[in-house]
Parts: structure tokens; sequence; C-alpha cells
């Protein structure tokens, strides 16, 4: 049992359906961190083998293995200053590289080895430190011997062990180091002494990056490697009804055209010749249900069955019906969200290269675990035979933990626009009844959307019928639990659309929810904005500090410049908290977004630099979903197809980002996807201020 | 060379010549991961037929310079500005371009230069300081 609740077995059984064309993918959701207070940190689980993530060359190169993949949110850094923290390094002898698939990097929270859920540091904390703790106390017990000092007499320095006038190199000791027996205890730094953890590090993959160097997936070659692209149905669960391959076949570098199980695949000598391969195809197919959906009317659907009793019951509390009744007002709204590609800049790719006894793999992968069963499979190896050599991913968002069974060399923008595994499309129901002093005192609250995780391998998840990944962010909101009478329920409609984790999974809805629908219930009780929150949030000093803290710098209820209004939002994901205040003007209808100031409570901030980053990352995901995001789809065909009409924010439209850390001594939290939730609320709401519309659906239009 | 003449720059570079730091994003002109220059200029080199190049220079990532050395890839180390990295060749060589057309370029430079280049990983506000640094610049806005 880990950490999660999540047993390992059931990511076992996910592996194995996967060979049968399932997609896996992982949950990373709300982790019950808190259960682990108290407990002695780390005492539970024996201590990692160092030898695992931790390499010392004798010319002194040391070379740290990561578990968890790097794909833009900075573990290359730092699960690296969470091991320097305990062993010194000297940064110019040091190298960094993913891990290859093996049980020794199962993610200490899910027990497979993946990357996910804003949980690679916090569930890193202490494992990296320990191998660090490991290695110095092996190093110094060598030079303790070599030189015959005491123990206690030897320190590690930047790259060296010293006494007095005396020092050795790491790569002088480790032969001497790796032949003692290993410590079963290691001692932690305390907070107080840290040098490394708390200090802002310059990200250590720039140069590879800026150069040209850094390979990702789509950058591996090898000679006799082909390229095959595969024409899928336009269709969700559309199936080929016929083909003919002759003229792809005349396309010069064109070797094959295969049917394989998701459509049909041309195998090229590059991609070039794939593309025009492809475009050759002759392919009739049945569209299935698939040909006839509509995200207008499923909107008009959801809604309906929004008004329908019979949801899955998620929270309930007291007697929201009666309650409502005798509530000195009353606020009911209803909020359209729409499907969202992840659209990593990377398009989504793997290589493989299979002989007699081998299958190896490159590909930016975030569930290295989940692709090596599906791969033996395919491949009649065992599960050791299959190498992965994760690379560089070139985005991920969750996007990345889909893996398909299909042999796919690379894929084109269009194939990820039309691809699917989308965050789903919601609908929200709300009803909220306030007394005299405005104080929600009934909350009835239905959610319509798309289920990931009910009916796939994943369902194990589902507790008690409730997918966390549905309403997370309203079943567990801070605001909701001091609400004497509510009820939370979610219907989970079927649709061929496939949907995913989508960066802050559930809470990308629910945040947009919650936090306009605050501001309209502050409205209703003719409060500020920041104050009605405040008076909400009075037992909850975490949400409190990062609401206070952001409103302070953005100077809440200061005068603006003359057009400018301030929206604001605090939301709690992935046991982080985070608040944003957007500065917004509207000119003719269009909304300019000119300053965002985010203040975030990740407990430890192991690389400040690194935090700041990603709350900046946040921000512009973030927008590039309030302001443009949406994929709909007319008589089973999405609409869009490439950045010109699925469009991320762009440099012209990129609003100051100021980020201040609340200081903190909790063990570190989600960083990664924290930052996403507030962002559309904290403009919508703005907007509001500006306008005096008030906008419930997104993209944010103004009428 | 033997290729088709109608193949893009960016495939000849990716997948014959093997030089991959030049990235696909869309392959139509909307993101800027595969731009090079063509002499001075900045190009998308996913919708430029390669015969539509001639006998002009092509520099890509790969040749702006041995190690990360140019004054645009330094202020990108400095200003820390990758994430996912995927974008980054991409608006290096955008960058690059502008600074040789324009030295002290201003924000409003640097948004019609650069605004062609997406990010995914929004490291724009980073993209806009380093452009400043690598023009010597250190309070950057007019
Ligand atoms: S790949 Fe050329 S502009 Fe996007
Ligand atoms: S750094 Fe990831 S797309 Fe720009």
């Amino acid at each position: 049992m880990s950490a999660s609740g999540i047993d390992r077995r059931t990511f076992l059984r996910a592996s194995a359906q996967a060979a049968g064309g399932l997609t896996i993918a992982f949950y990373a959701g709300p982790l019950p961190l808190r259960a682990q207070e108290g407990a002695p940190a780390a005492a539970a689980r024996p201590l990692p083998d160092p030898n695992a993530f931790l390499r010392i060359a004798a010319d002194g190169t040391v070379t740290v293995v990561l578990a968890h993949s790097e794909m833009g949110q900075g573990m290359w850094t730092g699960l690296v200053m969470l091991l320097a923290e305990e062993l010194d390094l000297d940064w110019s002898k040091l190298k960094v590289e993913h891990a290859p698939v093996a049980a020794a990097y199962a993610h200490p929270f899910f027990g497979i080895q993946m990357t996910g859920g804003s949980t690679s540091i916090a569930s890193e904390f202490d494992r990296y430190r320990q191998v660090g703790a490991m290695a110095r106390t092996l190093l110094i017990q060598a030079a303790s011997q070599k030189w015959n000092v005491p123990a206690a007499d030897c320190r590690a320095l930047k790259g060296e062990v010293v006494a007095a006038a005396r020092h050795a190199g790491y790569g002088e000791l480790a032969a001497a180091a790796a032949a003692l027996p290993r410590p079963t205890q290691v001692t932690l730094a305390p907070p107080s002494s840290w040098t490394v953890i708390g200090t802002p590090h310059k990200r250590l993959d720039s140069a590879a990056k800026v150069t040209g160097r850094a390979d990702f997936g789509m950058d591996v070659h090898f000679p006799g490697l082909h390229t095959a692209l595969v024409a899928r149905s336009p269709y969700f669960g559309g199936k080929v009804k016929r083909f003919d391959g002759a003229a792809a076949l005349k396309v010069r570098g064109v070797k094959a055209v295969v049917q394989v199980p998701s459509g049909i695949a041309v195998v090229a000598e590059n991609f070039w010749a794939a593309k025009l391969g492809r475009a050759a195809l002759d392919v009739e197919w049945d569209p299935g249900d698939g040909g006839t959906i509509d995200t207008t009317e499923m909107a008009r659907s959801y809604r309906a069955l929004a008004a329908q009793p019979g949801g899955v019951k998620a929270k309930a509390a007291g007697d929201p019906v009666a309650a409502m009744k005798t509530a000195s007002k009353v606020v009911e709204a209803e909020y359209d969200l729409p499907y969202l590609a992840h659209a990593p800049m990377e398009p989504l790719n793997c290589t493989v290269r299979i002989t007699a006894d081998k299958c190896e793999i490159w590909t930016g992968t975030q569930l290295q675990t989940v692709d090596q069963g599906p791969a033996a499979q395919i491949t009649g190896l065992r599960p050791e035979q299959v190498e992965i050599h994760t690379q560089f991913l070139g985005g991920g968002f969750g996007r990345r933990a889909t893996p398909t069974s299909d042999f796919v060399r690379e894929g084109t923008r269009e194939d990820d626009i039309h691809g699917g595994y989308y965050r789903p499309q919601y609908f929200h129901k709300v009803k909220v009844g306030l007394d005299a002093k405005g104080a929600p005192v009934a909350w009835q609250h239905t959610l319509v959307g798309q289920s990931f995780l009910i009916g796939t391998p994943f369902e194990g998840m589902v507790k008690n019928g409730v997918d966390p990944t549905a309403v997370e962010g309203v079943f567990d909101s801070a605001y909701l639990a001091d609400v004497p009478n509510h009820l939370v329920e979610h219907h989970a409609p079927k649709s061929p659309v496939t949907t995913l984790w989508w960066r802050s999974v559930g809470h990308s809805h629910s945040g947009f929810v919650m936090e306009t629908l605050m501001d309209e219930l502050a409205k209703a009780a003719g409060q500020d904005p920041l104050a009605y929150r405040r008076a909400r949030l009075a037992k909850h000093p975490r949400h409190l500090g990062a609401l206070e803290l952001a409103a302070a710098k953005a100077g809440w209820g200061t005068p603006l410049p003359r057009g400018r209004f301030h929206g604001l939002a605090v939301h709690e994901s992935f046991n982080s908290y985070v608040a944003q205040v957007a500065e917004v003007s509207v000119d003719r209808g269009a909304i300019r977004v000119h300053r965002v100031v985010c203040a975030i409570d990740c407990g430890t901030a192991v690389n400040p630099a690194g935090v700041v980053a990603q709350l900046e990352s946040a921000v512009v995901f973030g927008l590039s979903a309030a302001l443009h995001g949406e994929i709909t789809l007319r008589q089973g065909r999405v609409q869009q197809s490439n950045f010109h009409d699925y469009r991320p924010l762009r440099l012209h439209e990129m609003p100051v980002v100021e980020v201040h850390i609340v200081p903190s001594t909790e063990r570190p939290s989600g960083v990664g996807e924290p930052g996403v939730p507030p962002v559309a609320p904290a403009v919508a709401n703005a907007v509001f201020a500006a306008t005096g519309q008030r906008l419930r659906r997104l993209p944010l239009r103004l009428a | 060379m033997d290729v088709p003449e109608d193949m893009p720059l960016l495939w000849v570079l990716r997948d014959v010549l093997s030089l991959t730091g030049t990235k696909f994003g869309c392959g139509m002109a909307q993101c800027g991961a595969c731009t090079v220059h063509i002499g001075d200029g900045p190009v998308r080199s996913c919708v430029l037929p390669v015969s539509a190049v001639g006998d002009r220079a092509v520099t890509t990532i790969e040749g702006l310079s041995a190690g990360a050395v140019h004054p645009v890839q330094q202020a990108w180390i400095d200003e820390d500005v990758v994430q996912c990295g995927y974008c980054q060749p991409g608006q290096v060589m955008a960058a690059a371009a502008l600074l040789k057309a324009k030295a002290q370029p201003t924000d409003a430079d640097i948004d019609a230069a650069l605004s062609a280049n997406l990010c995914r990983c929004g490291t724009y506000q980073r993209i806009r300081a380093a452009v400043h640094r690598a023009a010597g610049q250190t309070g950057g806005r007019s």
C-alpha cells in the first residue's frame, strides 16, 4: 500500500490490460500527505539502494540518476538539489540522466515508475536526500580508514572528503566506499543547516536545450530507422471500412502500408514521405457512434442531465433542500467548460528497435512501468528484455501519461489536436443559500462530465462510485467544509471521445467554478471579494496565507490606473495553495491581462527558482485556456486542427507575472499544476469588475 | 543530395542530415519551432521546399555557435529561460536574427519578432528579459 492509498496491484492490472490496446494513465490527485505527518518520515521504508541513483567515477564525475522524467518542470535540477543537500557536490563534475526502467525507481507514493500529479519533489524529498547521506557516510568512512583518522574529523566538501590538511576526491574514494557495508540508518541535515534546499538554483539542462543538443523522443536516429504515420478515424471510435494503399505505395520513400488496430499505418524512409503517403491513402471510415457527436448538443444534454436526480453522491451533509428554503438569499449559476487538448510542443512520438532478444524504446514518457508491460506482451519478450530510454519530454501536461500500444514513430500536430484524450467537457449547476450575514448555509452542486477512470483499468481508484478526478476542488473544497447543509453529485455520461488528465485535472474546471462563484456570493452578500473569502477561510490558514500575500503584493483595494480592474482567486490543489490577483482591462470586447500576482504555499520550496518558473508557466497555460482554449466537435469531427485555431497564448499577450512564495516549514507539496486553477477565475472576476458581466463559460467571451 | 524537391528544408535537416536541433511543432508556419536562418533572416523551415533554398547559406541551431557561447544562448542560460526546451532552439534562432537586424530592440520589436514563436511552457516573460540581456540592456523596456 502506498502513501496515496492506491495499491500497486491496480497498476499491475492496468499494465496487463494495456496489451489489449487500452490506453493507460495514472492518477496522482490529492494525496493524503497529512496522514504522514507525525509519523517519523521514511522510517517505515527501508533505505534506497544508492547505486541505483548515484554513480561516482574514478575521475570524480558524479552521475545522478533520475527516477522522474524531465518535462520542463525542473526535475533535472530539483532532484539533484535534494541529493546535493547531503552530498556536497563539485557541480562542474556533475552528470544527470534519466533512469532505465527498473523496480528501484518506483515512485515512492505510487509504486510504479512514473512522473505526474505534481508529486516528484514531494515524493522524493526523503529518498534523494537519503542517497546523498548514504554516499557521504560511506565516502567519509573510506577516507577515515585510509587516513586512519576518526570519521567525525572528516567532512564532505565540493566533491572531496577533507580532514585537516588531508583531502581526497570522491572519485579516489569511490571504490573503497563501495566495498563497505551500507549504513542502515542515516541522519538527514535539519532545515536550519540547509544550504541547497531553499536556495534558488539555475536549471542544469539549459545549455543542452539552447544549443539543440538535448535529445527529445523525436530526435532519435539510427541506421535503418523508418517513420510510420497512422491514418486514424476522423471519428472517435470509428473503424476502417475499406482502404486502398496503392497510391500511397507509389509515393517516393514509402515502404509499406499496413492496417493496425488504430487505423492504417504508412511506413516510410522519413517523415515527409510518410506524410505524403498518408495523404495519398484512400480510406473509407465507418464512423460508428462517434459520427454524430456535437459539443453544443452535448452541453445541452449535460444541462438537462444536471437537473435530473441520480448522480453519484460525492459529498453530503445536513439537509440542503430544507436549508435552502430558509435562506435569506439564493444564488443559482450554471457553468460550461469545453474539451481541451494538452498540445505539448513536441508532438507525440515513440521510437522502437526490436531484435531477437530485446525491445528498445526511446520516448518521452511519464509512465515507464506501464509502457514496459504491453511492449513485452506485443513483442513476446519478458518485461526485463524491454529497455526504455527516457528522452527529454517536449512538454507533458498529462498527455504523455497515455501510452497506446500502437507503433507510432511520429505524429503531426493535427494528429495531436484531433487525437482525443482531452480534458473532459463539463457542466456545473450550483445553488447556494446565504444567511442574513451572507454566509452560505445550503449548497447544492451537480457536475456533469465524463469520467476517464470509470470503465478503464484505473477504475480501482474510484472510491464508492466517486471519481475523485471529476469532483476534486468541489467535494474537498475548504468553502464547502463549513457549509452545514450540502450535496455534491456527479453524473458521468459516456462518450466515444477519449478524455484524460490535463494539467491540474479536475481542478482545471472546479477552480473556475468555485472561485467565480465566490465572487458572486460576495456580491450577493454585499461584501468585498477579499473580505468575503477571508471570512469563509478563517479556519484554513494556508489558504489565507496565500490569499493575503497575493492581495498585499498586488495592492488589492488600492486605486488602479484608469481602465484597469482586479480580480482574485485562491484554490488548493495537490496539497498546495495558490492565490492570484489578475489586473485586466477590457477594450471593445477584448480582454487584456496586464499583470498576474501569484502567491503559493507549497510547503518547503526546494528550488524557489523552479517554483517561480512553474507558476509563470501555469499562468500562461491557464490563460491559454481562459482566453482561447476550446475543442469542439460537429458531426463527429473535431473542428480545430493546429495552432491557428487551437491557440495557445503568444508572447504579445503575455502579462507581467510576479510570484511570491509563502515561507513554510511543511514538507514539499505540488508545484507544477496548482498554479493553473486560479488563473481563469481571477481573470473572469476582473472582467466582472470591469464590465459587470458575469462570465460562466470558458473560454471567456464577452456578450 | 538526392531528395525530392518539394521536401521541406526541416525534414532534410532532421531526417536526411540528422541535424535534429531544429524542431517540428506544427508543419504550417504557426509555431516557429523549426526556425533557421537563411542568410541573416529567420525562416520557417517546415514550409520551405528545399529547392527554394538554392545556394544560400542555411544556419541551424547547431551552427549558431560552438558550445552555448552565442550571446543569445548565454542570456537564455542567465535568465533561466528554458522549461521543456522543445521550442527553445527556434526561440534562440528567432532572437538571434532579431538582434542582427536590430541591436537594441524595444519590447514592441521583441513582440513583433517573436510572437510567431510559440512556447507551450509559457517562458515568454523570460524570453523578453533574455533578449534585452543579450542586447546588453539591463533595464529592459522602452
Ligand atoms: S514547425 Fe515550422 S512553424 Fe511550426
Ligand atoms: S520551453 Fe516548452 S514549449 Fe517552450
